[in-house]
């Protein structure tokens, strides 16, 4: 019974435990889904690594009123982007848009991963020349004959 | 072609460090607004001293200016008053202050209490103009020129040294 009651009590609290959660009045379920998604992708200028979904500070709060607010009114999502961008700059974008300063962010891995590629390619390319057929031994005459001389000494110690 | 190709690592791991290197000690905080060359957004809210007189863009035109978002609720805008009021008093620096999310009562007595720096006061209680303006943190700083345009932003406190930078910027609009 005691158990019972404990288990409903903490299933209760459970719902107190969540990120910054407000309640808003949406005009339909897309509208929700769309606020949900813009929030999880715009930063909170002021605490930098959470997005305006998650950050309980005040800029966070008001900019997802606004953001509600917009959304209420019809705003497209570009229109949400562009005002938040007008405002705050390209740091609210975690998606940040394609421009000359976001090239090197954009294209650097696959610009890595090419010289990777380029790399791999050379390295058992280089390979492939240095054993044609068969298997190459490196040592020379000599060099095998001074390896057996040491062999030869370490069996006689 | 042998021995180019065995210092390629150390030139690569050199050129990264470079890359890496320009990143330490950038003041990661201060986001480079985008309102710069831009005129102050369009309001229309009430003088904080006197809540019959409202206040617009156009009130800010005329001279070169401090525009500075404070509040009472803020530390470090008590912080930088004194600098403030040494500004306004002894340099002759027109400031207009926003009173940013704050309670028109509170920000009077402040006002009175440790003396009042700006020519107008524009109170935003709901953080209307604070928004247009991309505030996110007060005290925030702009600089104005003669035509009420946006020329630089300062974020956080107005000291000695924050203030002669400032002071540079605010010259050379004079000249232009």
């Amino acid at each position: 019974m005691v158990r019972h009651a404990l288990f409903v009590i903490l299933l209760t609290l459970s719902g107190l435990v969540s990120a910054a959660i407000d309640t808003y009045e949406f005009k339909d379920e897309v509208t929700r889904e769309r606020f949900q998604s813009l929030a999880s992708e715009l930063r909170c200028p002021k605490c930098q690594n959470q997005n305006i979904a998650d950050s309980n500070s005040p800029i966070a709060k008001d900019l997802r009123e606004e953001l509600h607010r917009m959304l209420q009114d019809g705003a497209n999502d570009q229109q949400v982007v562009d005002f938040m961008v007008g405002r705050y700059g390209e740091f609210v974008l975690y998606r940040p848009r394609m421009s000359e300063q976001t090239y090197l962010l954009w294209y650097g891995p696959a610009v890595l991963l090419l010289i990777g590629v380029v790399v791999v390619l050379l390295v058992s390319g280089k390979r492939k020349k240095a054993e044609p057929g068969k298997p190459k031994t490196s040592l020379s005459d000599a060099e095998k004959l001074r390896l057996d001389q040491l062999l030869k000494q370490e069996q006689d110690k | 072609m042998r021995q180019l190709t065995a210092i390629l690592p150390l030139v690569l791991f050199i050129a990264l460090g470079l890359f890496l290197l320009n990143g330490i000690g950038k003041d990661t905080k201060s986001i480079p607004s985008p309102l710069i060359d831009k005129p102050v957004p369009e309001f229309s809210l009430s003088d904080l001293l006197d809540e019959q007189k409202t206040l617009t863009a156009a009130d800010l035109k005329g001279r070169p200016a401090l525009l500075n978002v404070w509040a009472t609720w803020c530390p470090t805008c008590k912080q930088e008053h004194a600098q403030l009021n040494r500004i306004a008093r002894d340099e002759g620096i027109t400031i207009y202050g926003v009173n940013y999310k704050d309670d028109r009562a509170k920000a009077q007595i402040w006002l009175e209490k440790y003396m009042n720096p700006y020519a107008l006061n524009i109170f935003d209680p709901e953080g209307k103009l604070g928004l247009n303006l991309g505030v996110y943190g007060a005290p925030e700083t702009f600089l104005l020129d003669a035509q009420g345009v946006i020329r630089y932003k300062h974020i956080g406190a107005i000291d000695q040294l924050v203030w002669s930078e400032l002071r540079e910027k605010m010259k050379q609009l004079e000249v232009n």
